[in-house]
Formats: structure tokens, sequence, C-alpha cells
């Protein structure tokens, strides 16, 4: 996995870079990135047509500028999500990539790591994640496939009927669909404090490429 | 030979280029946030793209209708009371209009186009349907409506129905138009009743259109005038950026 390049021997160790993310995961996280912000910034606009509970999300903080303009965003916004999405998913279990970085994910090692990282003893270990990190970008897909899901319910409550009664209904959908939003957008906010609190991590998604220390040179 | 690379010698100009790099994806958040002045009404390239993108959902949504598809029914316990009013204008601006002199007028691509009134329209054989309207701002209500299935009037004026849509004109400047795989699925009523009552001012009184295999605003209240055409005649509110198949 780690394709070392560029070594060289400073005071005793051998330091390099490694391969930590794939060109297709890279380029597929940031139109990820891009989608979802157009996503949940154009959906806040729609939430305030009728708020469902008792707040309306701040004008900055919504895209579209009226209704006709935030559902005409959400539902263009839409297609490069999901598109984007399948390729990383079709990518995500064809490579094994899946498989090799977020599994196995035990209910041990979870209570573990949140415990070292509560006490901020968890190291960040490049190209490897840890049984939080794992639980936590399994959680947002699923979260992501729910929010996909639950919007297509509320497009087409009558032409994929079946898909808005398993989730009992449109007015139940659209709880559902504020949920997901919710959670995502909860990862998202502990996402970025990570990325602020190591910042490398933003450079590796962007050259794919994280600095390690192989080994103490003999 | 040439001399060894060393890392720690390059540690200047890797950080300079992380600071680069992590400003460059700063600047494009920013320019995010510049595109939140596209609505659909600037005519500008994002606004351009997302009409483009709109009529690729219509086309989509074409696509997706199955005739045969109905919408969910619901019991008469279910019918949501009071049932709200909306329109683009206020409920006492909702038009008032004579029994007696009103006329649905007929034109387009149809053989008859004698002008309809109520004692004619009552007439026809009758169709009830309770079922969910669905609001384009998010919020749903169950009601029921009862009237003349829009295909059997479109039978009887003998319509075109290769034509591609069915336009409405409204006595409150209201304007919308549906396809004609949607003006012929069974659930598409011209409704004269509310809860079993003749229509109420501010629910369309005389004639209206109810769709349930689309969203509420487009279903017309007040009609005053049908036509069959192939020509895309567009809507009050499709006109300004609401999607215009928007089909639930």
């Amino acid at each position: 996995m780690a394709d070392g390049a560029g070594t060289g021997t400073v005071r005793g160790t051998v330091r390099g870079t490694v391969r930590v993310h794939a060109l297709i995961v890279r380029v597929t996280h940031w139109v990820n990135a891009f989608a979802l912000t157009c996503m949940v910034m154009s959906g806040w606009q729609i939430y305030n047509a009728t708020p469902l509970f008792g707040f309306r999300f701040p004008a900055w903080a919504t895209l579209g500028g009226w209704l006709g303009g935030a559902i005409a965003w959400h539902l263009a916004a839409l297609w490069l999500l999901v598109v984007n999405g399948l390729v990383y998913v079709g990518y995500g279990l064809l490579s094994r990539h899946f498989r090799r970085s977020f599994l196995p994910i035990s209910a041990g090692r979870v209570f573990a790591d949140t415990r070292d990282a509560l006490r901020f003893r968890l190291a960040h270990k490049a190209g490897s994640y840890n049984a939080v990190q794992r639980l936590f970008y399994v959680g947002v897909l699923f979260l992501l496939v729910l929010a996909v899901l639950s919007g297509f319910a509320l497009w087409k409550p009558v032409q994929l009927h079946a898909l808005a009664a398993l989730f009992g209904g449109y007015e139940v959908a659209r709880r559902v669909h504020f949920v997901a939003m919710a959670g995502i957008v909860g990862f998202v906010v502990v996402h970025l404090a990570l990325v602020v609190v190591v910042p490398r991590t933003l450079v590796s998604m962007i050259t794919g490429r994280a600095r390690i220390v192989l080994e103490p040179s003999k | 030979m040439t001399p060894k690379l060393k890392a720690a010698d390059f540690q200047p100009q890797l950080r300079r280029l992380e600071r680069r790099l992590f400003l460059r994806s700063g600047l494009s958040l920013g320019a995010l946030t510049l595109l939140t002045g596209c609505n659909l009404q600037d005519g500008d390239t994002v606004d351009r793209v997302l009409w483009a993108m709109s009529r690729f959902n219509d086309r989509v949504q074409a696509a997706l209708f199955n005739s045969n598809a109905l919408a969910p029914t619901y019991a008469a316990s279910d019918i949501t009371k009071p049932y709200p009013f909306n329109a683009f204008y206020g409920e006492d601006d909702a038009p008032e209009i004579d029994a007696a002199t009103w006329k649905l007028d007929i034109s387009g691509a149809v053989q008859d186009r004698t002008p309809w009134d109520l004692a004619r329209l009552r007439a026809l054989p009758q169709e009830s349907q309770i079922t969910r309207h669905i609001c384009i701002e998010g919020w749903s209500a169950i009601g029921q409506w009862s009237g003349v299935p829009l295909h059997a009037l479109l039978k009887q004026i003998g319509a075109d129905t290769r034509a591609r849509y069915v336009g409405f004109k409204c006595a409150d400047r209201y304007y919308s138009s549906i396809d004609m795989a949607t003006a012929l699925h069974p659930q598409t009523v011209l409704a004269l009743d509310f809860l079993g009552q003749q229509l109420p001012t501010e629910f369309g009184f005389p004639l209206r259109l109810r769709v349930p295999t689309k969203l509420g605003f487009k279903s017309p209240k007040h009609i005053a005038a049908m036509f069959v055409t192939n020509d895309y005649p567009g809507g009050y509110w499709e006109d300004q950026g609401y999607n215009w198949f928007s089909g639930s």
C-alpha cells in the first residue's frame, strides 16, 4: 500500500512519503464536498419555506436566493452528488478500498480509541484509520445514502411509492431527510475541526501523499 | 555522484506549498458563496446551467411517470382540518366569480370549442378522491375533491391527445400547464367540489384542477380557459423558475 518515494536520511531516520489517497478518492472527495455544500445550503433555503421545527436557517447560509432558485440548485446538484457517489462507492467496493480502510470495526477498538481520543492520546497515523475514524466514515456514508433515498421519496412519493412507504410516507420521510442532513453536517463539523488540528491531512487529500518516518536507519 | 537530497532542506518550500494549497481551497469555498446570488433570475452562466438542469429534470420525470401508478388515497378521517389556503395573493383577494355567467373556454387542438357552463360539467360522470396535496414549500395536506376526470372532458371535446400540453388560464391571472400523459391520468380531475360541497371561493370556485401526481402549484384554481397545444405554455411560477414538470 505504501509506495514510498523521495526518501532521504535525516538524523538517523529514513523519511519519505506514502500514497495515502488514490486519485479517484481525492477527485470524488472534492466533487462531493462541492455537491454536498450545494445540497445542504439549498436544502436549508427549501426548509425555510415551511420550517419543520421552530427555527429558520440564516439567509447567509442558504443557496438559491428564493424557493425556486433553491430547488433548482438542489435538483441539479443532486445528480452531481449521486453520480459522484456511485463512482466512489463502485471504486470502494471493487478496489477493496472500503474493506481495507474501513473494516473491521470492533466495539472494543471503537471504545478504546474514543477514550484515547478524548484524552488527546490518539495519534494520527498516515495511511490508516483508527476505529473511531472508521466508524465515522462508514456512518456518514450510511447517512448520505439515507439522505439520498429519503430525498427521492420526497421528490417522487407517487412514482416511487414503495420507497416512500418504506420511510412511512411523505411526512415521515421529511423528518428522516432532516435528521440525515443534521447527522451529515455534524460529521462535517467534526471532520473540519480535525483538519484544523492536523492540517497536513488537507494536503494529503490534494496531493494524495503523506510524509512519514519509514524506519530508523541502520 | 549526485549529492543526497535531504528532506530538511526542503522544509521551508514544503511549508509554503502547504500554505498555498490551503489558501486555494479556501478561495474555492469563497467562490461558492459568490454563487449564492444565482437564483434563476439574473440570466448569468450559472442560471443558464440551472435552467438546463431543470429541463433535464423535466425529461427524467416524464420518463419516470407511470400512467398506471396511482397516488395513495386516504380515509375521510385523515382529511386535514382546517385545510390551508395558499396562493400568490392573500385569502381576501381570491376572485369572486358569478356562477350564472361563468364559462370554461376551450381552444387549441380540439374538435369542439363550445364553452362549457357549470350545468353541463356537472352532467358529466363525476369522480371523487381523498388524496394528499403536496406543496412545493414542503407542507402537505389531505383533502377530498370531486369533479370531472380531465381525460373524460378531453374525450368529449375531441382533443388531440397526441399533443404535448394542456394549458389553463385562470380568473386570478394565474396560469399553468401539464403534460398530456398526466392530463390523461385517471386521478387528474377538474374539481367542482371540495369536501362534498361546491368549491368555496378560496379553494378555486367554480372550477379547479386537481393533480395528485404533481405538486400543488400545478393545480390551478378559478379556471377560465383550457387549451390543448404543442407549444410550451409555461406557467405563472414555472416562468420564474419552478420546475415545470414538478411530478410527485
